[in-house]
C-alpha cells in the first residue's frame, strides 16, 4: 500500500509581505516554507504507515530550489520524494496545475489500497480547488476538510468538517483526502531523518517523462493550457490613517464615545 | 463548451432543507450581472423535498429556479452533487456560474470545473462584466494609473473576477476568456442581499430538469450530519463585532467578560483573532480572519490585537474600525479609524460606561 501526499513550497506570508512598486508580490523578500495544511496531510500519512506499514511518497511541483524542502519532508519520516519540474509547467493555473500532478500520480502508479492526500489550501493562492481537481482528474473520490481519517481495511472513515459541524463520510480506497490543521500536530524532523534523507531515493519529472500520459498536452498545461487568466493586479489603496486618540482615560473613551454618537453609528 | 446561453447561474446551497444565506447574497449578485450581461438569473437547488423553498430565491431575484430532487441528494455528497450539476449544465449552458465559498461550495466548485473543463476563480469578493462599471470599482479600489484604467478596452464581456491574495496585500481580476460556464465561488458575507420582494417570489419560474442519479453513482456515503451543539455565532450578519486577540493573555475570562459587555452594549457579537482560537480560549466559529470569517460590521472593535495580514483580511472593510492596544506600533492601527493606545482591561470598562452614557443622553 501507498500514500501519495502532494506538497507545496511557499512563500511565508504570516511575516511582512512586500509588495514592488508595480503592484506585483515582491517573493524575494520572503522566506519560504511547506505549506501548513500540507504538514498536516504529512502527518496524517505517517500516522497511517505506523499503523499499516504503507509506503509515503510526496510529489510537489515548482522549481528545482524546492527539493530543499522536499528533503525536509523526506526527514520526517516519508520514503521517497518526486520533484515534477519543467518550463511548460510554469503559469499554470489551478486547472492545468492538477492536469499535471495528476499526470505524475498516474506516473507513480495508484493502485487499489492507495491514498491521495494534499492540504485543504495553500497559503499563497487560498484557492483550495488543486486537491479537488486531481481526484477527478484521476476518477477518484474525494473526501475534503478531513479533520480525523480512520482506516479498516479498504475502507476510510472521516470526519469531514463544516462551518456548522461534521459529516462522517465513508470512503473506499484508492480516494483522495484533503487535510486541515484540526487532523493532527505535525512532527518535527529528527536528526537521523535529516541524516538520512539525503540517501532516500528522489526524482525529478519533467516535461518528457509525462508528455505520453493523455493528461499532458500543450492545450492543457502551462500557461496556454490554464483556462483562467489574470486580467489585472494591483494593490488596494491604504486606507487612511485614522484618528489616534492620546491619552487612554475616561476623557478620551468620553471623547470615542460622543464621536461615535455624532456619526450615528451607535 | 463554446456555446452557451442559459445565463447567470447560482448554485444554492441548501442543509437540511434550509436555505443557506450566502445563496440570497449570490443570487442578488447574480441578478447585477444578469442584468449587466442582459440575460436570465437562475438557482440551481439540488436535495430532496426541498421544492418549497425553491420559490423563496425568485424574491432575492432569480427568475427561475432549477430543482433536482432525489433521496441521494438529501445530504451534500461530492459525486452525486457534481454528477447532476454537470449533467444539468451540459444540457443548458450557462455562460456564468457562481458558488458560495463555503466547506461544501470550495469542495464542489473545483470537482465541476475539472469535470467541465473550464475556469474557476476562488473566493471573489468583486464582480463585474460591464467595463465601466468595472474601471469605476478600479478607480475606488485600486492604486492603479488612470491611464492605466482608460486604457482597458470597453467591448470585453468577460466576467471580471476579483479577488484578494496574499492575506488582501494584492487584489487580482481574473477571466477565463475562452471556456464556459465562467465560474466563481464568492465569499459568504461579502455580496449584499437585496430586499426581499413577494411578488416577483410568486413568479418565480421552477423548472424540474432531467438527470439521472443511481447509487452507482455514489463513491461516498454519508453515515452521519453533526450540527455545533452551540448556535452558530451570526459574526457575518453583525452590524457589530468586538473581538478579542493575544492582549487578553493575562486574563482569559475578563477579558473576553468584557469584550462580551462591551459587545452587549453595541448591540453586537465577540470575534476573536486566530491566536486566542489556537490557544483553546474560543471556539472556531468566532475567528475573524483570512481562515476565519470575512465581516464588515458599521463598528469593528478589536481589543488586544496586534492586526496582523492574516486578521486585517477578515475585517479591514468594516465602516468604523477602533482599536484599543498597549503597543503603538501595533500594525492594527494602520487600518484604524480611531485607535487608543492602552491596556485593555482599563479602557474597556471605561468605554462601556462613556458609551452607556452617550446612548442614555440621545
Amino acid at each position: 500500500m501507498k500514500i501519495i501526499v502532494c506538497v507545496k513550497q511557499v512563500p511565508d506570508t504570516s511575516g511582512k509581505v512586500a509588495v514592488n512598486p508595480d503592484g506585483t508580490l515582491n517573493r524575494a523578500s520572503m522566506a519560504t516554507i511547506t505549506n501548513p495544511d500540507d504538514l498536516n496531510a504529512v502527518e496524517a500519512a505517517l500516522t497511517l504507515k505506523e499503523q499499516t506499514g504503507a509506503e509515503v511518497v510526496v510529489v510537489s511541483m515548482g522549481p528545482p530550489p524546492a527539493e530543499g524542502m522536499l528533503r525536509e519532508v523526506m526527514a520526517r519520516g516519508v520514503d521517497r520524494a518526486v520533484l515534477v519540474s519543467g518550463r511548460e509547467f510554469g503559469g499554470s493555473d489551478t486547472y492545468a496545475t492538477s492536469q499535471i500532478l495528476a499526470a505524475a500520480i498516474n506516473k507513480i502508479g495508484v493502485e487499489k489500497e492507495d491514498i491521495v492526500m494534499c492540504g485543504r489550501q495553500a497559503i499563497d493562492g487560498d484557492t483550495a480547488q488543486v486537491g479537488p481537481q486531481i481526484a477527478e482528474k484521476l476518477g477518484l473520490p474525494q473526501v475534503s476538510y478531513a479533520a480525523d481519517i480512520k482506516k479498516d481495511g479498504d475502507t476510510l472513515t472521516i470526519k469531514r468538517m463544516l462551518e456548522d459541524g461534521y459529516m462522517t463520510i465513508k470512503v473506499k480506497t484508492p480516494c483522495l483526502v484533503t487535510c486541515i490543521k484540526e487532523l493532527n500536530e505535525p512532527r518535527y524532523m529528527s536528526v537521523n531523518g535529516i541524516f538520512e534523507c539525503y540517501s532516500k531515493p528522489y526524482e525529478v519529472f519533467d516535461y518528457n517523462t509525462l508528455k505520453d500520459d493523455p493528461l499532458i498536452d500543450p492545450s492543457t498545461i502551462g500557461l496556454k493550457g490554464s483556462p483562467t487568466n489574470i486580467f489585472k493586479s494591483f494593490t488596494p489603496p491604504q486606507k487612511g490613517v485614522g484618528m489616534m486618540l492620546e491619552g487612554a482615560d475616561k476623557a478620551t473613551c468620553e471623547k470615542l464615545a460622543g464621536i461615535l454618537a455624532a456619526k450615528h453609528l451607535i | 463548451m463554446e456555446e452557451f446561453n442559459g445565463g447567470v447561474w447560482v448554485f444554492c446551497e441548501q442543509r437540511q432543507g434550509k436555505m443557506m444565506p450566502t445563496s440570497f447574497e449570490l443570487i442578488s449578485e447574480g441578478r447585477k450581472l444578469a442584468d449587466e450581461l442582459g440575460s436570465k438569473l437562475y438557482g440551481i437547488l439540488l436535495g430532496h423535498n426541498i421544492e418549497g423553498i425553491a420559490k423563496e430565491l425568485g424574491g432575492y431575484g432569480a427568475d427561475g429556479v432549477y430543482v433536482c430532487d432525489h433521496p441521494l441528494l438529501e445530504n451534500y455528497t461530492t459525486d452525486g452533487y457534481t454528477k447532476v450539476i454537470c449533467d444539468v449544465i451540459h444540457e443548458y449552458k450557462p455562460e456564468v456560474m457562481l458558488i458560495g465559498a463555503t466547506n461544501i461550495g470550495r469542495d464542489l466548485g473545483p470537482r465541476c470545473a475539472a469535470r467541465l473543463h473550464t475556469g474557476l476563480c476562488a473566493d471573489c469578493t468583486h464582480l463585474d462584466i460591464d467595463v465601466p462599471k468595472y474601471k469605476e470599482f478600479l478607480r475606488s479600489a485600486s492604486t492603479l494609473a488612470p491611464a492605466m484604467i482608460d486604457s482597458i478596452p470597453e467591448d470585453d464581456r468577460n466576467l471580471k473576477m476579483t479577488r484578494p491574495a496574499f492575506g488582501g496585500h494584492l487584489m487580482a481580476t481574473i477571466i477565463c476568456p475562452r471556456f464556459r460556464p465562467a465560474m466563481a465561488t464568492v465569499r459568504p458575507g461579502v455580496m449584499k442581499k437585496n430586499a426581499f420582494d413577494q411578488a416577483k417570489a410568486d413568479a418565480c419560474e421552477i423548472i424540474k430538469p432531467n438527470f439521472s442519479l443511481t447509487e452507482a453513482d455514489m463513491e461516498t456515503q454519508v453515515t452521519e450530519v453533526v450540527k455545533a451543539a452551540k448556535k452558530l455565532v451570526d459574526l457575518i450578519g453583525a452590524d457589530v463585532v468586538v473581538s478579542v486577540g493575544r492582549g487578553i493573555s493575562k486574563d482569559v475570562e475578563g477579558g473576553i467578560k468584557l469584550a462580551e459587555e462591551l459587545a452587549e452594549v453595541l448591540g453586537g457579537v465577540v470575534g476573536a483573532s486566530r491566536a486566542v482560537v489556537d490557544s483553546g480560549w474560543m471556539s472556531a466559529d468566532h475567528q475573524v480572519g483570512q481562515t476565519g470569517k470575512t465581516v464588515h460590521p458599521k463598528i469593528y472593535v478589536a481589543l488586544g490585537i496586534s492586526g496582523a495580514i492574516q486578521h486585517k483580511a477578515g475585517m479591514q472593510d468594516s465602516e468604523c474600525i477602533i482599536a484599543v492596544n498597549k503597543n503603538e506600533n501595533a500594525p492594527i492601527f494602520e487600518i484604524a479609524d480611531y485607535g487608543i493606545c492602552g491596556d485593555l482591561f482599563k479602557v474597556a470598562p471605561m468605554l462601556i460606561e462613556a458609551i452607556k452614557a452617550a446612548k442614555a443622553a440621545k
